[in-house]
């Protein structure tokens, strides 16, 4: 693939030749090159389908271009026995698919690598350190696929069935995996199963294996799921309970609503075939925001789901959440911006906007989701935190977690009841009047979240006037300086209440080291396989704290005060994450922070997380 | 906690509730102000339907006159939003609880320029609530520019005419598929007092542009939304009659010269035509109409348009019955087997 370095050195030192090929078992990542629009995706999904029947834990990045037909695009599907699911620079199996990047991606491979490409193609002769497997696909096709015009797509199997044969994925695993993919449709999973058999047949036939990559058995995704993050956070907010939907469509976010439409339509029509949620595709993401913030305030559970763009134009609409406390949910799945920058493209760039959108003093609470399951998990606790402390909150999940697809254990239901908030019933609103009545803005439990009404309550004290404009505790106009300057604390400590809230960080931590990684979200995985690279390779043994929401919880300072130095890993240019520990930490500990920062566009790998320390410890 | 009061003290409606429940705090827009006359209308005609209060919810946008449903009706839940975007706050809000009353008050520099993209889509949804727009042709708030609604020709204090055409937001209404469509003058009480209560029988998108002059800075001579403008130009289409479901009915059709419209509730709304060709339920004419009278300088005022027979928005969403805000759990949170099923296909 273009964008990896020609020869880069072996990370896990595995090199093989053709003369002498020591097995490489569970351990490799297979490159498929093809066209976007050319249907590959049935095909890539069986073969990492089938390699997660055999119990091998896999996972699989989609690297598309922001087209919809006739650009390069190329999948990558991970095998480890130890579980890593980074994003892998080196390639070890190329399926050059794409005649137009053909010899750029079979240059890209390193020494060692095996090659599988169309026979005309001639591949052989850019390298001769890579082990090539020449299949004429057309023919193969041709053969089993009597109407043509369905060859384009049923050509992708055969390639299917050469791995097959070449890695040893047993056949079974991979009747399975195809029969899954087509489930309802009997004739194509016919017809797709019989390219699969003939380019087995053929690989076994006319090619001989000289690469040392293979698979055996395992056990080790058993009762596991496989779904992208798209998917569980549309999941999440189903099992919160999501009343209300609204969306504009944009990559990456799309799916989360397209995914969370099917699962309202299956599961939350009633008997009477009545829905018990609208989902409002909106003119735009002001009017998406509009729409959410609308519906808290009536007391729905409302959310919506965009991109970077559409969060830059939610930024007025955000203040007004939170200084009229409205609550809302808002799933950010991010890509590389700035502007239109590089739509299908991954980053964690989005924090420092989101975290002061808007004009005046704002913060938003921000969840970071660090796995598929996480987005499940943390899409139920946005509502309930948005709903218990009456604020916009923001998910931030990222095109790498959102569209592809991540094996998982099974998501829990959730334990506890729905938390609504503070909602107060007509008869609440009555008992209050004896104590003085009741002021919307009020903090009477002295944890600055005051007490709300809905509409449509009966009492006809109930009412309270919702505005943008400067208020006191009453909810009445007010341009009074103590007013503002009371409502503005209040609201800082209601940040301090959920601080208290939200999930904490995970710490992993020996005691002895002087070296701590803070990471969060996709870069979790790069930062896992680092730390074991760095303590095999370098004796480094460096704990680790993933966090998990902003505003940071207590252990974030008590992790920093206890190491000397502190690498903060990300997936964006400016050091996002780094500035707003600065901000939490006492001076005396800022500058302990160091930076690792990953922002082109691909998903962070753990071999640059490692040379980056190395690098900066000087080792 | 419907508050039936039963001292024989003030005069109540319908449902026992004096008018003075349906204030709202002392305005603080400037005296003789458009925008005051129309709360006094809203309050009389909720009033006399006899809606309650608590099952009203007021919306509005950034300006002068998105500051009035400060000024009435204080029982009733309130959302002044940002500039331009009540639309949006109101749909969500509705789809939230549509079993509530949804009146919203805009201007035309909230609705006809930074907001145009949210009115037109919530025109286009009828999404069913009251959507008044007090049209001033000025933005009052931040001090008397020309808005968009600003008819070519019209002259500022400052001197400065206006040379760009008029967004007729009526117009814009009727094409984009609102379901109550007309104009009113804010010194015309009895017009406008039907509408209103018409307005509030209907089920879908009401679009009332107001004219509502603005005494401060676009009241004087050169003036095309001035009191003396509106008292010499004011052409209305229709003699607009509204007899409510609980009020008897008692006078008698005359299908050459009236327009009978039964409501969604029984209410009937009679528009006695004063315009030959008129007839309220025909698109293309209503646009027409309003094109021509434009060109001859009158502001046409009345019922311009109205259907009632097209689904609203809510209802094409076919939402349960109750609202979706207040929805128990067991209903919004499917079952552990559901999830279970779900893990199980992904396995
Ligand atoms: C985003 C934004 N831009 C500008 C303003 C300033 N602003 C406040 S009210 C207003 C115009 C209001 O005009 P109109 O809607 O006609 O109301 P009126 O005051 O005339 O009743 C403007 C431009 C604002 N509040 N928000
Ligand atoms: S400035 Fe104009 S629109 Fe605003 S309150 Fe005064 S008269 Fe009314
Ligand atoms: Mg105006």
């Amino acid at each position: 693939m273009a964008t990896t370095n020609a020869g880069a050195p072996s990370a896990q030192g595995e090199t093989a030749t053709a003369a002498s090929p020591k097995p490489v078992t569970n351990d490799f990542s297979i490159q498929i090159a093809t066209v976007n629009g050319s249907g590959s995706q049935s095909a890539n999904s069986v073969l990492l389908r089938s390699i997660f029947a055999m119990g091998v834990p896999v996972s699989g990045k989609n690297l598309f271009p922001s087209n919809i037909a006739g650009l390069p695009t190329w999948f990558t599907i991970r095998a480890s026995k130890y579980g890593y699911v980074a994003r892998r620079k080196e390639i070890d199996i190329l399926i050059a698919m794409n005649a137009e990047t053909a010899r750029e991606d079979i240059l890209s491979l390193r020494p060692g690598a095996a090659a599988i490409y169309e026979e005309t193609a001639n591949l052989k002769q850019y390298r001769d350190d890579v082990t090539c497997y020449p299949v004429p696909f057309d023919k193969l096709t041709a053969a089993v696929c009597p109407e043509a015009k369905l060859r384009k797509l049923v050509k992708n199997m055969i390639y299917v069935g050469v791995a097959a044969q070449l890695l040893s994925i047993d056949m079974k695993a991979v009747e399975g995996a195809l029969r899954m993919q087509f489930a309802k449709k009997q004739k194509a999973a016919d017809l797709n199963w019989a390219a699969v058999e003939a380019g087995f047949n053929y690989a076994a036939q006319s090619l001989t294996k000289q690469d040392p990559f293979v698979l055996e058995r395992m056990h080790a995704t058993e009762g596991k799921i496989i779904i992208d993050g798209n998917a569980a956070c549309a999941l999440g907010a189903m099992f919160a309970g999501v009343t209300v939907v609204t969306w504009y469509p944009i990559t990456p976010s799309s799916s989360v609503v397209e995914q969370l439409i099917d699962y309202l339509k299956k599961y939350r029509v009633e008997k009477d075939g009545k829905a018990s949620f609208a989902v409002v595709q909106a003119e735009d993401e002001l009017a998406a925001i509009g729409m959410v913030l609308g519906a808290g305030w009536a007391g729905a559970r409302a959310m919506t789901s965009t991109s970077g763009p559409g969060i830059s134009l939610m930024a007025e609409f955000t203040g007004l959440g939170y200084f009229a406390e409205l609550p809302g949910v808002i799933f950010d799945i991010q890509r590389v911006g700035p502007s239109t920058g590089l739509p299908t493209r991954t980053a964690q760039a989005d924090l420092l906007s989101i975290a002061f959108l808007s004009h005046g003093d704002t913060k938003h609470v921000m969840l970071l989701p660090g796995s598929v399951k996480e987005c499940f998990e943390f899409a139920g606790a946005a509502f309930d935190l948005a709903e218990h402390l009456q604020t916009p909150i923001f998910v931030l999940s990222d095109l790498d977690l959102g569209m592809n697809n991540w094996m998982s254990d099974p998501f829990e239901y959730p334990d506890k009841p729905l938390n609504r908030g503070k909602i107060l019933s007509a008869e609440q609103i009555e008992e209050m009047k004896k104590s003085g009545g009741w002021g919307r803005y009020q903090d009477r439990d002295g944890d600055a979240i005051p007490y709300r009404t809905l509409p449509g309550t009966d009492h006809p004290q109930a009412a309270y006037f919702t505005r943008g404009s400067g208020h006191n505790e009453k909810a009445l106009y007010s341009e009074r300086p103590e007013d503002y300057q009371n409502l503005m604390e209040r609201l800082a400590r209601k940040f301090e209440t959920a601080r208290t809230l939200v999930p904490a960080p995970v710490v992993v931590q020996t005691g002895q080291s002087k070296v701590g990684i803070i990471a969060f979200g996709t870069s979790d995985f790069a930062v896992t396989e680092s730390r074991d690279q760095l303590k095999k390779e370098y004796g480094v043994e460096a704990d680790y704290l993933r966090l998990r929401a902003w505003p940071f919880s207590r252990e974030v300072r008590d992790f920093v005060a206890s190491h000397e130095r502190i690498y903060v890993v990300e997936q964006n240019r400016d050091a996002q994450m780094l500035s707003l520990l600065k901000l939490d930490l006492p001076a005396g500990e800022t500058p302990k922070l160091r930076s690792v920062r990953h922002f082109n566009g691909l998903p962070i790998d753990a071999r640059s997380v490692t040379d980056e320390i190395v690098l900066q410890e000087g080792i | 906690m419907a508050a039936t009061v039963t001292n024989p003290g003030p005069k109540v409606n319908r449902i026992g509730l004096p008018v003075l429940e349906y204030r709202g705090s002392k305005t603080t827009l400037c005296a003789g102000c458009g925008h005051n006359a129309i709360s006094e209308r809203i309050i009389d005609a909720m009033y006399e339907m006899g809606v309650q209060p608590e099952r009203v919810m007021k919306l509005s946008g950034i300006g002068c006159s998105s500051k009035s449903p400060a000024y009435f009706m204080s029982r009733s839940h309130s959302f002044n939003s940002v500039h331009g975007r009540m639309p949006s706050v109101a749909t969500g809000a509705l789809l939230a609880n549509k079993t509530m009353l949804g009146i919203g008050v805009s201007g035309d520099g909230d609705s006809a320029s930074i907001g145009i993209g949210q009115f037109v889509h919530l025109m286009r949804r009828n999404l069913p609530m009251i959507y008044i727009i007090e049209d001033n042709g000025v933005y009052g708030l931040t001090k008397g520019q020309f808005s968009a609604t600003a008819d070519i020709g019209s002259k500022l204090k400052t001197g400065v005419v206006n040379d760009l055409p008029a967004i007729d937001t009526c117009s814009l209404a009727i094409q984009l598929g609102a379901t109550f469509v007309g104009r009113s003058f804010s010194g015309d009480k009895r017009q406008l007092l039907t509408m209103l209560k018409a307005a509030i029988a209907h089920k879908g998108t009401v679009m009332l542009d107001v004219i509502s002059p603005c005494v401060t800075f676009n009241d004087h001579e050169g003036s095309t939304r001035s009191y003396k403008y509106m008292q010499d130009h004011e052409e209305p289409v229709s003699e607009v009659g509204f007899v409510p479901v609980f009020e008897e009915i008692d006078v008698e059709y005359d299908a050459g010269t009236t327009f009978d419209v039964t409501m969604h509730d029984g209410s009937l709304l009679r528009l006695r035509k004063l315009h030959e060709d008129y007839n309220p339920t025909d698109r293309a004419l209503a646009v027409k109409t309003l094109m021509e009278s434009h060109e001859k300088g009158e502001v046409l005022t009345g019922v311009f348009y109205i259907d009632t027979q097209k689904a609203a928005f809510t209802d094409l969403l076919n939402l349960v019955d109750e609202p979706l805000a207040t929805l128990p759990q067991e209903r919004t949170r499917p079952s552990k087997q559901v999830l279970e099923e779900v893990m199980a296909r992904l396995k």
